[in-house]
C-alpha cells in the first residue's frame, strides 16, 4: 500500500490498491504532518478543523447529519466544530451504494470505530505530552483533559503527536447510556443551504463552457433509433449538435436547457419499435397469472402447511407497476477529456456510475472520477446509472462538458419501475380461528435478475431484506415464483416489502374477520409466544413485533371507540431489519377514503436522531399513501402512458394526515428507517376501508 | 431573440433570449439563479415558484416576455441574509428532507403570509396545495407556516 497524502486519498475517488476502510492511512515521521487522519472518515488539522467524510449519498434521509453524529460521538467531538465532506466514488469505504435503508446499519460499526480510534490516539498523544498515564486523561468536547491538573489541549494541538502513533485496532466503544450526540435531535447540517436556495443539487451544478442536452428516446420499451431528420432542430437558436447516443436515443445539445428542449420538440426521429410494440398492461398482468401455477423457491418454511386440517381461507392480491418520481428529474454533468472523464452526479451508486461509464466511453474505471452532488430525492430511481452513461457519451461526442437533463415526462416514461406482482395467500384456521398454517406465494419478476445480477436458488437477492416472516405461525411457508418481463424494473422505496406487506397484512385482517376477532387482538395472539424466526441473515423476533403493535395500538387509543363516521385499520410488518406497526384512521367521502391520522410505532434499535427518524417515517407514510391510493403505471402499445404529475399524482397537502411517530427504546444496534414505514400504510388503509364499508380491496391502487 | 430588461431581486438584468422562453430557464441558465427549481415544466408541482409583483407564479409556465419590467423575486432575494421569518421557521421545524421542492414551498408560503398574515389550516392548504413534495414534508411545512405567522408550533395539522 503506497502512502498517499491526505488530500489525495480524500479527493481522489479511485486510489488503487487501497482496500481497507480502517487503518488505511497512517502518516509517518518525515512526511508533511499537515493533519491527523487515522482513517478515511476523519481528518483533524493543526488549526483544529475536524472534518468527517460521508461516503453515502444525501437524498433527504439525513445521512450527512446522522453518519457524522455516530463518529463524533465516539470521538468526543464538539459537534459545532464539525465540517462535513461528501465522498465521491472511492475504493476506501467499501460499497457506497445508498439504498436498502442500509447507510446507518452498515456504517454504525466502522463509523464508531473510526471515531474511537482517533479518540484513543489523541488521549495517548496528550498523555505523552504531559508525561502522565493515559488513565489520567479524558476526552470531552474536542479536547483532552488531564483530570489531576485540569490542563486541556484541543484536538488540533495534539494532531502532530497523534499522527505519529500506531493506530490501535481494538478500541473500546462507548455505552449507549453515555451518549451525548447519538440520540439527540440535532439540526440537520444540510438544512440552511436548502432553505436559502444555495444547495447544489445535480441539476444546479455548473462548469465553465458547459452545454445542455436532452435526449429523444424510443417511446417503445426496447425500441431503437432507425434514423432522424434534424433540419428543423438546427433552426432553433442555440442548438449546436444532434447525434445518436447508444442504440435508442438521439441527443440534442444546446447552450441552454430551453433551446435543447425546443430542438428536441422539432426533431424528427423514426423508430424501430422492436419486439414490444404491442405490449400492454393486460399482458403484464397475464404473465403473472400464467406463472402462478409454477412451483416457487422457498424463502421461509416452518412445520408443514400441507398437513394441517381445518377451515381453509384463501385470497389473491395484486399490485401494479409504479414509478419513483423524485422531485429532481434525472440529470448528470460530464466532462470527457480523452484520457479521463469526470462526472457530477446526483447518484445513489457512485461506484456503479464509474464502472458503467468507463467501458461506455472506452476508459478504465480509474480514469473516471465521480463526484456526488445532493440528490433531489432518490427513492431508488438513482440506483440506476443511465443518466451518467448518457452524459459521458454526449460529452465524448461533443468534446465539451455537458449536462444531460431529463424532463418530467422523460422521468416518468423512461424510468425503471416497481415490478407488478401477484400474491396467493392461504391459511388453515384452528378451532379458535387462529392460523395454524399460512402460505404466501409471491409472484413477481426479479429486479436484480433482469439486470443480469445473480439470483441464487431463483431467489431475488432483495427478498432476504423484504419478505420475511412476521408471525410465529407453526406451519408457515413463504415462496417466491420468479417471472420475466420486458418492462424495465427498478428498486423503489421498500421494494418487495411493499407488495409482501400489503398482501400479508390485508390477509391477516381477512383472517381476523373470519375468526370474528379484533384485528389487533388477533395479531397479538399470533405474536404472543416469544419466538426467533431466522430468515436469511436476519432473525425476526415476535417479541419486537408485538412491542410495536402494542405501542401503536395504545397510542392510537385502539381500545376506545371512535367518533361517528371515523374508522380505523391496523397493519404491522418488518423489513430492513426494523419492526413497524401503523394504525390508520379514516372517514369515507363519496366512496373514497380521507385519511385523518396515522399512528406509527417503530423498533429500529438505537435511534441516531429522533427528528430525522420522524421525518423518514412521516415521509414514508406520505409516500406509501400515494402508492396505495393512486400510483399506477400502465402500458399501451409498448409505451408508458403516464407522463407528469397530473396522470401520476403524488399526495398533496390536502390529503396528508397527521402522522404520530413513536419509537421503542432499544439497546439493539440501529436498523433501517428509510423504508420500513412504507409497507404497512396500504394494508392498514385498506383494512380501515373494510371496517368502514365491508368492502375488501385486494388490488392496488385503491382509486383506480 | 429579444432583448429584455428584467427586475430580479431588486436589480435590473438585461437578457437576450427568445421571448417565449419560460422565466424558469432564464433565471436558472441565463442569470444563474438556481434556487428556483425545475420539477414538471407544466405548472403542476410548484418547485419553480417565484414572486411576480408579490404574487406566487409558476416560472416554468410563464414566458419571460410576460414579466419584462415587472418586479420578480426569487428565493435568493426573499431576504437580504437568507433568514426570512419563513426560512427561519423552516429551520426551527426541520422541514427539509431532500430539500429540492423547499424553495418553491417557501416562496408560496411567503406569498400567502404577505396577503394573509395569520392563515388558518384551510388557508394554508389552499395556498400550498399546488406545491408537491415527494419526501412528504407537508406536516412540518404547515407547522412552519404557523410558527412564522406567530401562532407558534404545534397547532398545525389538526383536522
Amino acid at each position: 500500500m503506497s502512502p498517499l497524502s491526505r488530500r489525495e486519498f480524500v479527493v481522489a475517488g479511485v486510489a488503487a490498491g487501497a482496500g481497507l476502510v480502517i487503518g488505511f492511512y497512517l502518516p509517518r515521521k518525515g512526511q508533511p504532518q499537515e493533519s491527523f487522519s487515522p482513517n478515511a472518515y476523519l481528518r483533524i488539522t493543526p488549526g483544529n478543523q475536524v472534518t468527517i467524510v460521508v461516503a453515502r449519498s444525501e437524498m433527504g434521509q439525513g445521512v450527512r447529519t446522522a453518519l457524522p453524529m455516530i463518529l463524533a460521538e465516539e470521538l468526543e467531538a464538539d459537534w459545532r466544530q464539525i465540517e462535513i465532506e461528501q465522498a465521491g466514488a472511492s475504493t476506501l469505504f467499501g460499497d457506497q451504494t445508498t439504498g436498502g435503508s442500509a447507510s446507518v446499519r452498515t456504517t454504525w460499526d466502522p463509523m464508531r470505530k473510526a471515531g474511537a480510534q482517533a479518540r484513543e490516539m489523541l488521549i495517548s498523544a496528550a498523555a505523552l505530552s504531559w508525561g502522565v498515564p493515559r488513565s489520567a486523561c479524558t476526552a470531552e468536547l474536542g479536547h483532552i483533559k488531564h483530570t489531576g491538573s485540569g490542563r486541556r489541549l484541543s484536538y488540533g494541538e495534539l494532531v502532530s503527536k497523534a499522527a505519529a502513533l500506531p493506530i490501535p485496532t481494538d478500541v473500546p466503544l462507548k455505552q449507549s447510556k453515555d451518549y451525548k450526540i447519538v440520540g439527540q435531535r440535532l439540526p440537520r447540517v444540510d438544512s440552511p443551504a436548502k432553505v436559502k436556495g444555495e444547495a447544489t443539487f445535480g441539476i444546479d451544478f455548473r462548469l465553465p463552457g458547459m452545454k445542455f442536452a436532452v435526449l429523444s428516446r424510443c417511446p417503445v420499451i426496447g425500441g431503437k433509433v432507425s434514423g432522424f431528420d434534424d433540419k428543423e432542430s438546427k433552426r432553433i437558436s442555440g442548438v449546436s449538435y444532434m447525434g445518436k447516443i447508444g442504440d435508442s436515443a438521439v441527443a440534442v445539445v444546446a447552450d441552454s436547457v430551453w433551446s435543447a428542449m425546443e430542438g428536441r420538440r422539432v426533431l424528427n426521429v423514426t423508430w424501430d419499435e422492436g419486439p414490444n410494440k404491442d405490449l400492454d398492461t393486460a399482458a403484464v398482468t397475464a404473465s403473472l397469472k400464467q406463472a402462478a401455477s409454477k412451483k416457487g423457491a422457498s424463502l421461509f418454511s416452518a412445520g408443514d402447511v400441507a398437513k394441517v386440517s381445518g377451515r381453509k381461507i384463501s385470497a389473491e392480491y395484486s399490485l401494479p407497476l409504479m414509478a419513483h418520481a423524485p422531485m429532481e428529474p434525472g440529470n448528470c454533468t460530464a466532462h470527457y477529456q480523452g484520457t479521463k472523464c469526470e462526472l457530477w452526479a446526483p447518484t445513489q451508486v457512485p461506484q456503479d456510475c464509474r464502472d458503467s461509464v468507463a467501458p461506455a466511453v472506452g476508459l478504465d474505471p480509474d480514469q473516471v472520477k465521480v463526484n456526488v452532488t445532493l440528490l433531489g430525492g432518490g427513492f431508488g430511481r438513482r440506483l440506476e446509472h443511465d443518466y451518467a452513461v448518457e452524459a459521458a457519451l454526449v460529452s465524448k461526442a461533443i468534446n465539451a462538458p455537458v449536462k444531460v437533463i431529463w424532463t418530467r415526462e422523460d422521468d416518468m416514461r423512461f424510468s425503471t419501475y416497481r415490478p407488478a406482482s401477484l400474491h396467493q395467500l392461504s391459511a388453515t384456521l384452528d378451532s379458535a380461528g387462529n392460523p395454524a398454517a399460512l402460505t404466501h406465494r409471491l409472484i413477481a419478476p426479479s429486479i436484480s435478475g433482469q439486470k443480469g445480477q445473480p439470483t441464487p436458488g431463483n431467489v431475488d437477492p432483495d427478498l432476504p431484506d423484504e419478505a420475511g416472516p412476521v408471525y410465529g405461525i407453526p406451519n408457515y411457508s413463504i415462496e417466491y415464483v420468479m417471472t420475466e418481463t420486458p418492462v424495465p424494473l427498478g428498486w423503489m422505496r421498500s421494494v418487495y416489502a411493499l407488495q409482501a406487506g400489503f398482501a400479508l397484512e390485508s390477509f391477516m385482517d381477512e383472517l381476523a374477520v373470519a375468526a370474528g376477532k379484533d384485528p389487533v387482538e388477533y395479531r397479538l395472539h399470533v405474536l404472543a409466544k416469544d419466538q426467533d424466526l431466522p430468515y436469511f441473515t436476519t432473525t425476526w423476533k415476535t417479541a419486537r413485533m408485538r412491542g410495536v403493535l402494542q405501542l401503536a395500538a395504545e397510542k392510537a387509543d385502539w381500545s376506545k371507540p371512535l367518533p361517528a363516521g371515523r374508522f380505523r385499520g391496523v397493519a404491522c410488518f418488518g423489513c430492513f431489519a426494523s419492526y413497524m406497526a401503523e394504525v390508520v384512521e379514516i372517514s369515507m367521502e363519496n366512496d373514497a377514503p380521507r385519511v385523518h391520522r396515522v399512528v406509527a410505532a417503530v423498533d429500529c434499535g438505537q435511534v441516531i436522531n429522533p427528528s430525522i427518524l420522524e421525518q423518514q417515517i412521516q415521509g414514508g407514510i406520505v409516500y406509501g399513501l400515494a402508492n396505495a391510493l393512486r400510483a399506477k403505471i400502465t402500458i399501451e402499445k409498448g409505451r408508458i402512458v403516464q407522463g407528469n404529475f397530473d396522470d401520476y399524482a403524488p399526495l398533496r397537502m390536502d390529503e396528508t394526515p397527521t402522522v404520530e411517530v413513536y419509537a421503542v427504546t432499544s439497546p439493539e444496534s440501529p436498523t433501517g428507517i428509510g423504508e420500513p414505514s412504507v409497507p404497512p400504510v396500504a394494508p392498514a388503509l385498506c383494512n380501515a376501508i373494510y371496517a368502514a364499508t365491508k368492502k375488501r380491496i385486494r388490488a392496488l391502487p385503491i382509486l383506480s | 431573440m429579444a432583448d429584455l430588461t428584467l427586475r430580479v431581486n431588486g436589480s435590473e438584468r438585461k437578457v437576450s433570449v427568445s421571448p417565449e422562453t419560460p422565466l424558469l430557464w432564464v433565471l436558472r441558465d441565463t442569470l444563474e439563479l438556481t434556487g428556483t427549481k425545475f420539477g414538471c415544466g407544466a405548472g403542476l408541482c410548484g418547485a419553480c415558484t417565484v414572486h411576480v409583483e408579490g404574487g406566487a407564479v409558476r416560472s416554468c409556465s410563464t414566458p419571460v416576455s410576460q414579466v419584462a419590467g415587472k418586479s420578480i423575486t426569487t428565493i435568493e432575494g426573499l431576504s437580504p441574509n437568507g433568514l426570512h421569518v419563513l426560512q427561519q421557521a423552516w429551520l426551527d421545524e426541520e422541514v427539509p428532507q431532500c430539500g429540492y421542492c423547499q424553495t418553491g414551498q417557501i416562496m408560496s408560503a411567503a406569498a400567502l403570509l404577505a396577503k394573509t398574515p395569520n392563515p388558518s389550516d384551510d388557508q394554508i392548504t389552499q395556498a400550498m396545495n399546488g406545491n408537491l413534495c415527494r419526501c412528504g414534508t407537508y406536516e412540518r411545512i404547515r407547522k412552519a407556516i404557523h410558527r412564522a405567522a406567530g401562532g407558534g408550533a404545534g397547532n398545525g395539522g389538526a383536522r
